[in-house]
Protein backbone atom coordinates (compact mmCIF):
# COMPACT_ATOMS: atom_id res chain seq x y z
CA UNK A 1 0.00 0.00 0.00
CA UNK A 2 1.11 3.58 -0.33
CA UNK A 3 3.19 5.14 2.56
CA UNK A 4 1.47 7.60 4.18
CA UNK A 5 3.52 8.67 6.11
CA UNK A 6 5.46 10.48 3.30
CA UNK A 7 1.94 12.70 2.79
CA UNK A 8 1.96 13.20 7.00
CA UNK A 9 5.63 13.81 7.26
CA UNK A 10 5.42 16.14 4.38
CA UNK A 11 2.44 17.49 4.46
CA UNK A 12 3.41 21.26 5.31
CA UNK A 13 5.83 21.01 2.08
CA UNK A 14 2.77 19.78 -0.28
CA UNK A 15 0.94 22.33 1.04
CA UNK A 16 3.76 24.93 0.23
CA UNK A 17 4.04 23.71 -3.39
CA UNK A 18 0.05 23.54 -3.73
CA UNK A 19 -0.14 27.25 -2.40
CA UNK A 20 2.92 28.20 -5.51
CA UNK A 21 1.25 26.10 -7.93
CA UNK A 22 -2.15 27.95 -7.62
CA UNK A 23 -0.30 31.03 -7.84
CA UNK A 24 1.30 30.39 -10.71
CA UNK A 25 -1.98 28.99 -12.21
CA UNK A 26 -4.54 31.91 -11.45
CA UNK A 27 -1.42 34.77 -12.14
CA UNK A 28 -0.79 33.18 -15.53
CA UNK A 29 -4.60 32.76 -15.91
CA UNK A 30 -5.09 36.32 -15.78
CA UNK A 31 -1.82 37.37 -17.79
CA UNK A 32 -2.60 34.74 -20.39
CA UNK A 33 -6.13 35.59 -20.95
CA UNK A 34 -5.05 39.21 -21.75
CA UNK A 35 -2.66 38.93 -23.77
CA UNK A 36 -4.45 36.26 -25.48
CA UNK A 37 -7.38 38.53 -26.26
CA UNK A 38 -5.28 41.25 -27.38
CA UNK A 39 -3.51 39.03 -29.77
CA UNK A 40 -6.84 37.81 -31.07
CA UNK A 41 -8.03 40.77 -31.58
CA UNK A 42 -4.50 41.25 -33.65
CA UNK A 43 -5.14 39.07 -36.06
CA UNK A 44 -8.80 39.69 -36.77
CA UNK A 45 -8.14 43.82 -36.99
CA UNK A 46 -8.66 44.82 -40.13
CA UNK A 47 -4.86 45.71 -40.68
CA UNK A 48 -2.24 44.32 -42.27
CA UNK A 49 1.15 44.93 -39.94
CA UNK A 50 -1.15 43.39 -37.00
CA UNK A 51 -2.69 40.74 -38.22
CA UNK A 52 0.83 39.39 -39.52
CA UNK A 53 2.43 40.13 -35.82
CA UNK A 54 -0.89 38.42 -34.16
CA UNK A 55 0.04 35.79 -36.46
CA UNK A 56 3.93 35.57 -35.97
CA UNK A 57 3.41 35.92 -32.21
CA UNK A 58 1.00 32.58 -32.12
CA UNK A 59 2.94 30.66 -34.79
CA UNK A 60 6.30 30.80 -32.76
CA UNK A 61 4.98 30.47 -29.38
CA UNK A 62 2.67 27.34 -30.30
CA UNK A 63 5.43 25.74 -31.96
CA UNK A 64 8.06 25.76 -29.08
CA UNK A 65 8.30 23.66 -26.15
CA UNK A 66 7.27 25.30 -22.59
CA UNK A 67 10.38 24.23 -21.35
CA UNK A 68 12.33 26.51 -23.62
CA UNK A 69 10.26 29.46 -23.15
CA UNK A 70 10.86 29.35 -19.39
CA UNK A 71 14.39 28.48 -19.94
CA UNK A 72 14.71 31.53 -22.06
CA UNK A 73 12.68 33.60 -19.18
CA UNK A 74 14.79 32.14 -16.19
CA UNK A 75 18.42 31.90 -17.68
CA UNK A 76 18.25 33.76 -21.12
CA UNK A 77 17.02 37.06 -19.04
CA UNK A 78 19.87 37.97 -17.12
CA UNK A 79 21.55 37.89 -19.82
CA UNK A 80 19.79 41.65 -20.48
CA UNK A 81 20.26 42.13 -16.90
CA UNK A 82 16.93 40.85 -15.72
CA UNK A 83 17.41 38.02 -13.17
CA UNK A 84 13.50 36.93 -12.89
CA UNK A 85 13.51 34.44 -9.87
CA UNK A 86 11.89 30.02 -10.39
CA UNK A 87 8.40 31.71 -9.67
CA UNK A 88 8.71 34.64 -11.67
CA UNK A 89 10.06 33.56 -14.76
CA UNK A 90 8.26 30.29 -14.54
CA UNK A 91 4.96 32.27 -14.25
CA UNK A 92 5.55 34.58 -17.08
CA UNK A 93 6.60 31.91 -19.59
CA UNK A 94 3.50 29.46 -18.73
CA UNK A 95 1.42 33.14 -19.36
CA UNK A 96 3.06 33.72 -22.73
CA UNK A 97 2.94 29.82 -23.75
CA UNK A 98 -1.08 29.86 -23.06
CA UNK A 99 -1.74 33.13 -24.32
CA UNK A 100 -0.94 32.01 -28.05
CA UNK A 101 -3.30 29.01 -27.43
CA UNK A 102 -5.87 31.07 -25.78
CA UNK A 103 -5.74 33.59 -28.73
CA UNK A 104 -7.03 31.06 -31.36
CA UNK A 105 -9.51 29.92 -29.42
CA UNK A 106 -10.88 33.38 -28.92
CA UNK A 107 -10.25 34.07 -32.69
CA UNK A 108 -11.96 31.47 -33.47
CA UNK A 109 -14.54 31.95 -31.13
CA UNK A 110 -14.97 35.72 -32.53
CA UNK A 111 -15.11 34.32 -35.88
CA UNK A 112 -18.01 32.15 -35.36
CA UNK A 113 -20.07 34.97 -34.70
CA UNK A 114 -21.96 35.26 -37.48
CA UNK A 115 -20.75 37.72 -40.09
CA UNK A 116 -24.16 39.31 -40.25
CA UNK A 117 -23.75 40.78 -36.57
CA UNK A 118 -20.70 42.93 -37.33
CA UNK A 119 -22.42 44.35 -40.70
CA UNK A 120 -25.57 45.29 -38.46
CA UNK A 121 -23.48 46.69 -35.78
CA UNK A 122 -21.15 48.66 -38.32
CA UNK A 123 -24.68 49.71 -40.30
CA UNK A 124 -26.03 50.86 -37.46
CA UNK A 125 -23.29 53.48 -36.39
CA UNK A 126 -21.17 52.02 -34.05
CA UNK A 127 -17.30 51.55 -34.31
CA UNK A 128 -15.30 48.71 -35.05
CA UNK A 129 -13.82 48.85 -31.58
CA UNK A 130 -17.62 49.05 -30.03
CA UNK A 131 -18.71 46.43 -31.76
CA UNK A 132 -16.24 44.24 -30.40
CA UNK A 133 -16.89 45.26 -27.16
CA UNK A 134 -20.42 45.17 -26.84
CA UNK A 135 -21.65 42.56 -29.27
CA UNK A 136 -19.29 40.48 -31.05
CA UNK A 137 -16.86 39.56 -27.72
CA UNK A 138 -19.66 39.07 -25.44
CA UNK A 139 -21.10 36.27 -28.10
CA UNK A 140 -17.64 34.85 -28.65
CA UNK A 141 -17.23 34.70 -25.32
CA UNK A 142 -19.67 31.58 -25.06
CA UNK A 143 -18.96 29.67 -27.83
CA UNK A 144 -14.67 29.92 -26.32
CA UNK A 145 -15.45 28.82 -22.98
CA UNK A 146 -15.21 25.03 -23.41
CA UNK A 147 -11.93 25.35 -25.16
CA UNK A 148 -11.18 28.05 -22.78
CA UNK A 149 -11.48 26.05 -19.37
CA UNK A 150 -9.42 23.23 -21.22
CA UNK A 151 -6.64 25.46 -22.14
CA UNK A 152 -7.00 26.87 -18.25
CA UNK A 153 -6.82 23.24 -16.87
CA UNK A 154 -3.90 22.72 -19.20
CA UNK A 155 -2.42 25.74 -17.77
CA UNK A 156 -2.77 24.03 -13.77
CA UNK A 157 -0.44 20.62 -15.12
CA UNK A 158 1.69 22.98 -17.63
CA UNK A 159 2.87 25.07 -14.38
CA UNK A 160 4.85 22.03 -13.07
CA UNK A 161 7.37 23.51 -15.44
CA UNK A 162 8.10 25.68 -12.15
CA UNK A 163 9.80 22.52 -10.90
CA UNK A 164 12.69 22.19 -13.11
CA UNK A 165 13.77 26.20 -12.51
CA UNK A 166 13.24 25.63 -8.55
CA UNK A 167 9.81 27.67 -8.72
CA UNK A 168 8.67 25.99 -5.33
CA UNK A 169 5.82 24.47 -6.70
CA UNK A 170 4.47 21.27 -5.88
CA UNK A 171 6.48 19.46 -8.77
CA UNK A 172 9.46 21.10 -6.99
CA UNK A 173 8.48 20.58 -3.68
CA UNK A 174 7.39 16.76 -4.75
CA UNK A 175 11.09 16.52 -6.04
CA UNK A 176 12.50 17.57 -3.19
CA UNK A 177 10.77 14.84 -1.01
CA UNK A 178 11.36 11.98 -3.13
CA UNK A 179 15.44 12.70 -3.31
CA UNK A 180 15.33 12.81 0.32
CA UNK A 181 12.89 10.39 0.90
CA UNK A 182 13.64 7.80 -1.68
CA UNK A 183 10.30 6.78 -1.51
CA UNK A 184 9.86 7.88 -4.96
CA UNK A 185 6.62 6.05 -6.57
CA UNK A 186 4.34 7.56 -3.38
CA UNK A 187 5.92 10.72 -3.31
CA UNK A 188 4.36 11.38 -7.11
CA UNK A 189 1.14 9.77 -6.72
CA UNK A 190 0.67 12.42 -3.87
CA UNK A 191 1.84 15.33 -6.41
CA UNK A 192 -0.69 14.02 -8.59
CA UNK A 193 -4.19 13.82 -6.05
CA UNK A 194 -3.57 17.56 -5.75
CA UNK A 195 -2.95 18.45 -9.07
CA UNK A 196 -6.25 16.41 -9.28
CA UNK A 197 -7.61 18.58 -6.74
CA UNK A 198 -7.39 21.49 -8.53
CA UNK A 199 -7.97 20.15 -12.50
CA UNK A 200 -11.10 17.74 -11.23
CA UNK A 201 -12.73 20.70 -9.68
CA UNK A 202 -12.04 23.38 -13.36
CA UNK A 203 -12.90 20.40 -15.34
CA UNK A 204 -16.65 20.10 -13.13
CA UNK A 205 -16.68 24.19 -13.08
CA UNK A 206 -16.64 23.84 -17.38
CA UNK A 207 -19.12 21.70 -17.82
CA UNK A 208 -20.95 22.95 -15.55
CA UNK A 209 -20.39 26.78 -17.23
CA UNK A 210 -21.19 25.66 -20.62
CA UNK A 211 -24.61 23.95 -19.59
CA UNK A 212 -25.44 27.45 -18.23
CA UNK A 213 -24.59 28.89 -21.32
CA UNK A 214 -26.31 26.59 -23.53
CA UNK A 215 -29.14 27.20 -21.58
CA UNK A 216 -29.44 30.89 -22.25
CA UNK A 217 -29.68 30.51 -25.96
CA UNK B 1 -27.83 12.90 -14.63
CA UNK B 2 -25.67 11.81 -17.46
CA UNK B 3 -22.67 14.25 -16.48
CA UNK B 4 -22.65 12.61 -12.85
CA UNK B 5 -23.07 9.30 -13.98
CA UNK B 6 -19.74 9.76 -16.46
CA UNK B 7 -18.12 11.74 -13.22
CA UNK B 8 -18.94 9.07 -10.81
CA UNK B 9 -17.39 6.27 -13.27
CA UNK B 10 -14.18 8.29 -14.03
CA UNK B 11 -13.24 8.55 -9.92
CA UNK B 12 -13.95 4.98 -9.95
CA UNK B 13 -11.61 4.40 -12.22
CA UNK B 14 -8.77 6.61 -11.07
CA UNK B 15 -9.27 4.98 -7.44
CA UNK B 16 -9.13 1.50 -9.18
CA UNK B 17 -5.70 2.41 -10.92
CA UNK B 18 -4.35 3.95 -7.95
CA UNK B 19 -4.66 1.12 -5.68
CA UNK B 20 -3.46 -1.09 -8.50
CA UNK B 21 -0.39 0.87 -8.62
CA UNK B 22 -0.28 1.10 -5.17
CA UNK B 23 -0.55 -2.99 -4.79
CA UNK B 24 2.21 -3.48 -7.78
CA UNK B 25 4.67 -0.51 -5.49
CA UNK B 26 4.38 -2.68 -2.52
CA UNK B 27 5.03 -5.97 -4.20
CA UNK B 28 8.25 -4.46 -5.82
CA UNK B 29 9.64 -3.20 -2.74
CA UNK B 30 9.34 -6.61 -0.81
CA UNK B 31 11.20 -8.36 -3.47
CA UNK B 32 13.61 -6.00 -3.84
CA UNK B 33 16.35 -7.46 -0.71
CA UNK B 34 15.42 -10.57 -1.61
CA UNK B 35 16.71 -10.63 -5.35
CA UNK B 36 20.57 -11.16 -3.51
CA UNK B 37 23.36 -11.03 -6.29
CA UNK B 38 23.42 -10.00 -9.38
CA UNK B 39 27.18 -10.99 -9.54
CA UNK B 40 25.80 -14.40 -11.68
CA UNK B 41 24.19 -11.77 -14.05
CA UNK B 42 27.19 -9.90 -14.36
CA UNK B 43 29.52 -13.32 -14.88
CA UNK B 44 26.93 -14.92 -17.58
CA UNK B 45 25.98 -11.51 -19.75
CA UNK B 46 29.80 -10.76 -19.28
CA UNK B 47 29.29 -7.10 -18.80
CA UNK B 48 28.90 -4.96 -15.71
CA UNK B 49 26.25 -1.65 -16.18
CA UNK B 50 27.76 1.62 -14.69
CA UNK B 51 25.71 4.17 -13.47
CA UNK B 52 27.57 7.68 -13.85
CA UNK B 53 27.79 11.17 -14.61
CA UNK B 54 27.87 12.87 -17.69
CA UNK B 55 27.85 16.32 -16.50
CA UNK B 56 30.52 16.44 -13.98
CA UNK B 57 33.92 17.50 -15.21
CA UNK B 58 36.52 15.49 -14.04
CA UNK B 59 34.34 12.36 -12.66
CA UNK B 60 31.95 11.49 -15.52
CA UNK B 61 31.62 14.62 -18.39
CA UNK B 62 30.09 13.50 -21.94
CA UNK B 63 32.94 14.69 -24.23
CA UNK B 64 30.71 16.37 -27.61
CA UNK B 65 32.57 15.55 -29.95
CA UNK B 66 33.74 12.32 -29.39
CA UNK B 67 30.25 11.07 -27.58
CA UNK B 68 32.58 9.45 -24.75
CA UNK B 69 32.35 9.84 -21.13
CA UNK B 70 35.32 10.74 -19.28
CA UNK B 71 36.36 11.10 -16.23
CA UNK B 72 37.69 9.58 -12.64
CA UNK B 73 34.51 7.41 -12.19
CA UNK B 74 34.71 5.93 -15.10
CA UNK B 75 38.30 4.95 -15.06
CA UNK B 76 37.64 3.25 -12.37
CA UNK B 77 34.91 1.48 -13.13
CA UNK B 78 36.70 0.33 -16.47
CA UNK B 79 39.70 -0.78 -13.85
CA UNK B 80 37.10 -2.39 -11.80
CA UNK B 81 35.26 -4.39 -14.61
CA UNK B 82 39.06 -5.29 -16.07
CA UNK B 83 39.70 -6.95 -12.49
CA UNK B 84 36.68 -8.83 -12.22
CA UNK B 85 35.85 -9.53 -15.87
CA UNK B 86 39.57 -9.37 -17.47
CA UNK B 87 38.33 -6.97 -19.69
CA UNK B 88 37.56 -3.29 -18.96
CA UNK B 89 35.47 -3.18 -22.73
CA UNK B 90 33.40 -5.05 -20.48
CA UNK B 91 31.93 -1.97 -18.63
CA UNK B 92 29.36 -0.41 -20.17
CA UNK B 93 27.48 3.17 -18.76
CA UNK B 94 24.57 4.85 -18.34
CA UNK B 95 23.70 8.27 -17.57
CA UNK B 96 22.69 9.57 -14.20
CA UNK B 97 22.25 12.48 -11.66
CA UNK B 98 21.62 12.89 -8.15
CA UNK B 99 18.14 12.34 -8.34
CA UNK B 100 18.09 9.26 -10.40
CA UNK B 101 20.72 7.16 -9.43
CA UNK B 102 18.76 5.37 -6.73
CA UNK B 103 15.40 4.98 -8.67
CA UNK B 104 17.43 3.61 -11.79
CA UNK B 105 19.61 0.95 -9.53
CA UNK B 106 16.46 -0.28 -7.62
CA UNK B 107 14.52 -0.35 -10.80
CA UNK B 108 17.50 -2.90 -11.98
CA UNK B 109 18.91 -0.55 -15.41
CA UNK B 110 22.19 -0.45 -13.66
CA UNK B 111 24.47 -2.58 -11.61
CA UNK B 112 26.17 -0.41 -9.49
CA UNK B 113 26.57 3.59 -9.25
CA UNK B 114 30.37 5.23 -9.80
CA UNK B 115 28.72 8.79 -9.59
CA UNK B 116 30.34 11.00 -7.32
CA UNK B 117 28.07 9.45 -4.54
CA UNK B 118 28.79 9.91 -1.11
CA UNK B 119 28.34 7.71 1.63
CA UNK B 120 25.55 8.21 4.33
CA UNK B 121 24.24 6.07 7.12
CA UNK B 122 20.36 7.31 5.50
CA UNK B 123 22.03 6.28 2.03
CA UNK B 124 22.50 2.86 3.58
CA UNK B 125 19.41 2.31 3.95
CA UNK B 126 18.60 1.83 0.83
CA UNK B 127 21.77 0.84 -0.74
CA UNK B 128 24.80 -1.11 -0.05
CA UNK B 129 28.22 0.99 -0.47
CA UNK B 130 31.97 -0.30 -1.15
CA UNK B 131 34.64 0.94 0.66
CA UNK B 132 35.59 4.54 0.01
CA UNK B 133 37.07 5.06 -3.45
CA UNK B 134 37.74 9.03 -3.21
CA UNK B 135 37.67 11.36 -0.21
CA UNK B 136 36.08 14.80 -0.84
CA UNK B 137 34.38 17.18 0.81
CA UNK B 138 31.54 20.10 0.75
CA UNK B 139 32.84 23.51 -0.16
CA UNK B 140 31.33 26.28 -2.07
CA UNK B 141 31.77 27.89 -5.21
CA UNK B 142 31.43 31.59 -6.06
CA UNK B 143 32.23 34.35 -8.50
CA UNK B 144 35.71 35.45 -8.19
CA UNK B 145 35.48 38.94 -6.25
CA UNK B 146 32.62 37.54 -3.97
CA UNK B 147 31.30 38.54 -0.70
CA UNK B 148 31.31 35.10 0.33
CA UNK B 149 34.26 33.88 1.19
CA UNK B 150 33.23 31.23 4.10
CA UNK B 151 30.05 29.49 4.95
CA UNK B 152 29.56 31.84 7.61
CA UNK B 153 28.87 34.23 4.69
CA UNK B 154 25.70 33.09 3.87
CA UNK B 155 23.37 35.37 5.54
CA UNK B 156 19.26 35.63 4.85
CA UNK B 157 19.30 37.10 1.56
CA UNK B 158 21.57 34.78 0.54
CA UNK B 159 20.84 32.82 -2.17
CA UNK B 160 22.49 28.81 -2.71
CA UNK B 161 22.50 27.12 -5.41
CA UNK B 162 22.15 23.18 -5.12
CA UNK B 163 21.86 20.02 -7.01
CA UNK B 164 18.35 18.13 -6.47
CA UNK B 165 19.08 14.89 -4.20
CA UNK B 166 22.80 15.58 -3.36
CA UNK B 167 23.89 15.50 0.33
CA UNK B 168 25.27 18.52 -0.20
CA UNK B 169 21.38 20.79 -0.27
CA UNK B 170 20.58 18.59 2.81
CA UNK B 171 24.15 19.45 4.51
CA UNK B 172 24.02 23.17 3.40
CA UNK B 173 20.33 23.15 5.00
CA UNK B 174 21.90 22.19 8.51
CA UNK B 175 24.97 24.41 8.37
CA UNK B 176 23.50 27.66 6.92
CA UNK B 177 19.98 27.70 7.60
CA UNK B 178 19.10 31.18 7.11
CA UNK B 179 19.98 30.84 4.00
CA UNK B 180 17.30 30.18 0.92
CA UNK B 181 18.64 27.01 -1.12
CA UNK B 182 17.19 26.65 -4.83
CA UNK B 183 17.80 23.25 -6.15
CA UNK B 184 18.26 22.23 -9.80
CA UNK B 185 18.10 18.92 -11.72
CA UNK B 186 21.99 18.68 -12.34
CA UNK B 187 25.17 20.51 -11.61
CA UNK B 188 25.25 22.00 -15.13
CA UNK B 189 22.06 23.67 -14.65
CA UNK B 190 23.30 24.70 -11.30
CA UNK B 191 26.19 25.91 -12.82
CA UNK B 192 23.89 27.69 -15.58
CA UNK B 193 22.01 29.64 -12.80
CA UNK B 194 25.08 30.65 -10.85
CA UNK B 195 26.16 32.16 -13.97
CA UNK B 196 22.74 33.97 -14.37
CA UNK B 197 23.07 35.12 -10.74
CA UNK B 198 20.15 32.82 -10.07
CA UNK B 199 21.72 32.44 -7.26
CA UNK B 200 25.31 34.11 -5.17
CA UNK B 201 26.91 30.58 -4.32
CA UNK B 202 26.70 26.89 -5.24
CA UNK B 203 27.30 24.01 -2.94
CA UNK B 204 28.54 20.63 -3.75
CA UNK B 205 31.86 18.87 -3.44
CA UNK B 206 34.97 20.19 -4.07
CA UNK B 207 35.94 17.72 -6.37
CA UNK B 208 32.77 18.88 -8.70
CA UNK B 209 33.45 22.14 -8.17
CA UNK B 210 37.32 22.28 -8.93
CA UNK B 211 35.47 20.80 -12.01
CA UNK B 212 33.76 24.02 -12.62
CA UNK B 213 36.06 26.50 -11.78
CA UNK B 214 38.63 24.56 -14.35
CA UNK B 215 35.57 25.39 -16.95
CA UNK B 216 35.55 29.19 -16.69
CA UNK B 217 37.82 30.96 -14.53
CA UNK B 218 35.80 33.67 -13.34
CA UNK B 219 34.35 31.57 -10.63
CA UNK B 220 36.81 30.20 -7.46
CA UNK B 221 36.53 27.46 -4.72
CA UNK B 222 36.09 28.96 -1.37
CA UNK B 223 35.93 28.20 1.94
CA UNK B 224 37.59 25.35 2.54
CA UNK B 225 35.66 22.01 3.37
CA UNK B 226 33.29 22.21 5.92
CA UNK B 227 32.18 17.78 5.69
CA UNK B 228 33.68 14.77 4.64
CA UNK B 229 32.13 13.38 1.84
CA UNK B 230 33.43 9.48 1.18
CA UNK B 231 32.66 8.67 -2.31
CA UNK B 232 31.44 4.79 -2.20
CA UNK B 233 30.31 2.80 -5.13
CA UNK B 234 26.25 2.03 -4.70
CA UNK B 235 24.81 -1.56 -5.42
CA UNK B 236 21.49 -3.00 -4.45
CA UNK B 237 20.95 -3.43 -1.08
CA UNK B 238 22.17 -6.68 0.18
CA UNK B 239 23.74 -7.49 -2.54
CA UNK B 240 27.03 -8.91 -0.28
CA UNK B 241 28.62 -10.86 -3.42
CA UNK B 242 28.55 -7.86 -5.94
CA UNK B 243 29.90 -5.89 -2.78
CA UNK B 244 32.64 -7.87 -1.82
CA UNK B 245 33.38 -8.57 -5.45
CA UNK B 246 33.62 -4.80 -5.67
CA UNK B 247 35.94 -4.12 -2.72
CA UNK B 248 38.23 -7.01 -3.61
CA UNK B 249 38.79 -5.04 -7.21
CA UNK B 250 39.21 -1.74 -5.27
CA UNK B 251 41.98 -3.37 -3.07
CA UNK B 252 43.87 -4.69 -5.86
CA UNK B 253 44.11 -1.36 -7.59
CA UNK B 254 45.06 0.56 -4.39
CA UNK B 255 47.79 -2.37 -4.42
CA UNK B 256 48.85 -2.57 -7.95
CA UNK B 257 49.44 1.31 -8.37
CA UNK B 258 46.70 1.48 -10.87
CA UNK B 259 44.65 3.51 -8.22
CA UNK B 260 47.33 6.52 -8.20
CA UNK B 261 47.63 6.28 -11.78
CA UNK B 262 43.71 7.31 -11.99
CA UNK B 263 44.18 9.54 -9.09
CA UNK B 264 47.39 11.59 -10.74
CA UNK B 265 45.56 11.74 -13.96
CA UNK B 266 41.91 13.84 -12.86
CA UNK B 267 42.82 15.09 -9.91
CA UNK B 268 45.42 17.91 -9.74
CA UNK B 269 45.96 19.56 -6.45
Amino acid sequence: MLRFSILTENFHLYLEGFKYTIGASVIALIGSFFIGTLIAIMRIAPLRPLNWLGTAYVEFIRNIPLLLITFVFFFGLPVLGIVADGFTAGTIALSIYTSAFIAEAIRAGIQAVPLGQMEAARASGLSYGGTMRYIILPQAIKIVIPPLGNQFINLVKNSSILGVIAGFDLMYQGDLIASRTFVTFDVYIFVAMFYLLLTIPLSLGVGYLEKRLARSH
Amino acid sequence: MKKMKRFGLLLLMTCCMIALAACGSAEKGSTDAKQGSSLEAIKKDKKIVFGVKNDTRLFGLKNPSSGDIEGFDIDIAKAITKEMLGDEGKAEFKEVTSKTRIPLLQKGDIHAIVATMTITEERKKEVNFSDVYFEAGQSLLVKKGSDIQSIDDLKKSTKVLAVKGSTSSQNIREKAPEASVLEFENYQEAFTALKSNQGQVLTTDNAILFGMADEDSNYEVVGGTFTDEPYGIAVKKGDEELTEAINKALKALKDNGEYDKIHKKWIKE
